[in-house]
């Protein structure tokens, strides 16, 4: 055997397993989404047609497909500002020195580490139980209301949640690029007499953009794919009003066994998920050059 | 200037602490209750229960058989995690130090579908693994967990191999060792951190996940704990002190987890998002 076959052999007895595993379990199925996005299918029979867009051309019309999305972009677009306004308020708190920060830091991140399906259960007993209990002790007609029952309250109790669970995860973030600012720098414009926010928007916020940019797009494409507190705190209600786009592919793909049509759905999610990290990816290299 | 700053801490350290009280309370509240009877919690949730029943754990251990339960997530976990870490680690090591169109086109090409969404490919998934007789199988959930895991690991490594230099494979491979050899010898040991990252990423996503198992196991036997957890939040669901219980004994194997292991984690986390 020569050097260069031997190395062939071992170059494919490394790479191969990876290619193997990644072959069948993502990229067949990706092109088989596609596929099936063109064709008719329930998923059982042997007979499956070619239909063209038409499952596209459907999907314009597809009134319970578009709540799905509008829910899912306003989610998106609160989640991504609180989540990061809350995550850098806490990260800038946490960041002075006070009194038990390793506590206050490892509580606030907690949540974080729990499924999010156990999280949504909990606040599922949360928010029936205890808040009524809340507006029984209080007469606070915001506590009284069932919130799981309500469109707009449900709306709120998912963003709620999910802020509650995440946050911690944006602040740690937030935490690690504020310990990343060189004391020396502060210190020198203190020295030159800037204020507290004179600082921190002069110094602090200049050095701590790329995790402000990380952060902002780890909040839009998690809050894209969300689907477990979808699932476990509303269950898509009430009335369907809460269906993120994930749990609406899940239920058309799993519930009515739409196999085609709920691939077609699959694949735009996908383009918007691609383009999300496109715009994201041109916005880091933009900033590298920069910097 | 700065006597004004330090007065304010004080300030700041009430705010902050009674915001983690706020935020560690629905623990709280899940704890209390699931020490309590089906009455306690339906005439007061916030009380305190009377005694501390430990029948409520007792009989949601029987009823989800959650030690079988138990298991199951343990060894998904662990298996598919060191699957994950033993093949990627190899594929990247080599899409490094053999950089040629092969490697660069794979390389991407595995790099690229980190974009796509796991709800793209759930449908079509879940005909390949019945294809593949796969399904409602633990090793065939593994295997998934092993296919949709590569992608990340493989990038985190090939990220930190790079910043490796090479002369000390090279001396290796002058003392006799071949490439396997160099890997194993020399390679591996000095991937610690990286590989400690992408097991805690990993082990987090998988031990937490629901989605995946929910479509793929479908027997009892093969449950794991976010789907076992989930059955006292049926349709008919009014047992709240049990489904306390439950969601208590869910929480505890990560709780400790996180405790035990929490500088490694929150390390892990924040490499994960800044590379990632």
């Amino acid at each position: 055997m020569t050097i260069k076959t031997r190395g062939r052999l071992m170059y494919t007895a490394f790479v191969a397993p990876a290619i193997i595993f990644f072959a069948l379990v993502i990229l067949v199925p990706f092109l088989r989404a596609i596929v099936y996005s063109f064709q008719d299918w329930d998923g059982i029979s042997s007979n499956i047609s070619w239909v063209g867009w038409s499952n596209y051309q459907q999907l314009l019309h597809d009134t319970a497909f578009m709540k799905s999305f509008v829910f899912t972009a306003k989610y998106v677009a609160v989640t991504t500002v609180l989540l990061n306004v809350i995550g850098l308020l806490l990260a800038l708190g946490l960041n002075q020195a006070i009194k038990f920060r390793n506590v206050l830091r490892t509580i606030f991140f907690l949540p974080y580490v729990m499924g999010s399906v156990i999280v949504g259960f909990i606040w599922q007993f949360i928010i029936t139980n205890l808040f009524s209990e809340i507006g029984a002790a209080t007469g606070w007609s915001l506590f009284q209301k069932n919130w799981l029952s309500l469109p707009d309250y449900a709306f709120w109790s998912i963003v709620m949640v999910a802020v509650w669970q995440s946050v911690g995860y944006f602040m740690i973030i937030y935490l690690a690029a504020l310990q990343g600012v060189p004391k020396d720098m502060l210190e020198a414009a203190e020295i030159d007499g800037a204020g507290y926010w004179s600082r921190m928007r002069n110094v602090v916020f200049p050095l701590i953009r790329p995790a402000l940019t990380i952060n902002f797009f780890l909040a839009i494409a998690n809050g894209f794919k969300g689907f477990d507190l979808n699932y476990s705190l509303t269950g898509g209600g009430p009335f369907g009003t809460t269906q993120s786009l994930a749990y609406h592919i899940y239920t058309e793909g799993f519930g009515r066994n739409l196999f085609t049509y709920a691939s077609s759905k699959a694949v735009v999610f996908f383009l918007i998920l691609a383009a999300v990290t496109l715009v994201q990816s041109i916005v880091l290299k933009r900033r590298e050059v920069e910097l | 200037m700065h006597k004004r700053e330090n007065q304010r801490k004080p300030i700041l350290f009430i705010i902050l602490s009674l915001l983690a009280v706020v935020v560690f309370f629905p623990l709280y509240i899940t704890l209390v209750n699931s020490f309590k009877s089906y009455n306690e919690v339906v005439s007061s949730v916030a009380a305190l229960p009377s005694a501390f029943h430990f029948g409520n754990f007792a009989t949601v251990w029987k009823q989800l058989n959650f030690g079988g339960v138990f298991m199951n997530s343990l060894i998904i976990t662990i298996v598919s995690v060191a699957g994950i870490l033993m093949i990627s680690a190899p594929a990247a090591y080599q899409f490094v130090r053999r950089p040629g169109w092969v490697s660069q086109c794979l390389f991407l090409l595995i790099l690229s579908s980190l974009v796509i969404p796991f709800q793209t490919l759930m449908i079509p998934l879940v005909k390949v693994a019945s294809e593949l007789r796969l399904m409602d199988s633990i090793p065939g959930i593994i295997i998934m967990y092993w296919g949709f895991g590569i992608p990340l690991a493989v990038f985190l490594y090939h990220g930190f191999i790079k910043s490796i230099p090479r002369e000390l494979e090279e001396a290796a491979l002058i003392d006799g060792n071949g490439i396997a050899g160099a890997f194993f010898r020399v390679v591996l040991p000095l991937l610690k951190p990286v590989t400690t990252t992408i097991a805690i990423l990993q082990s987090l996503w998988i031990w937490n996940d629901f989605l995946l198992p929910l479509i793929t196991l479908s027997s009892k036997k093969n449950q794991t704990i976010p789907i076992a957890s989930s059955v006292y939040f049926g349709q008919y669901m009014n047992e709240w002190h049990l489904a306390m219980a439950a969601l208590t004994m869910a929480s505890i194997p990560v709780i400790v987890f996180f405790v035990f292991m929490q500088r490694n984690i929150i390390e892990g986390i924040t490499a994960g998002a800044v590379k990632g």
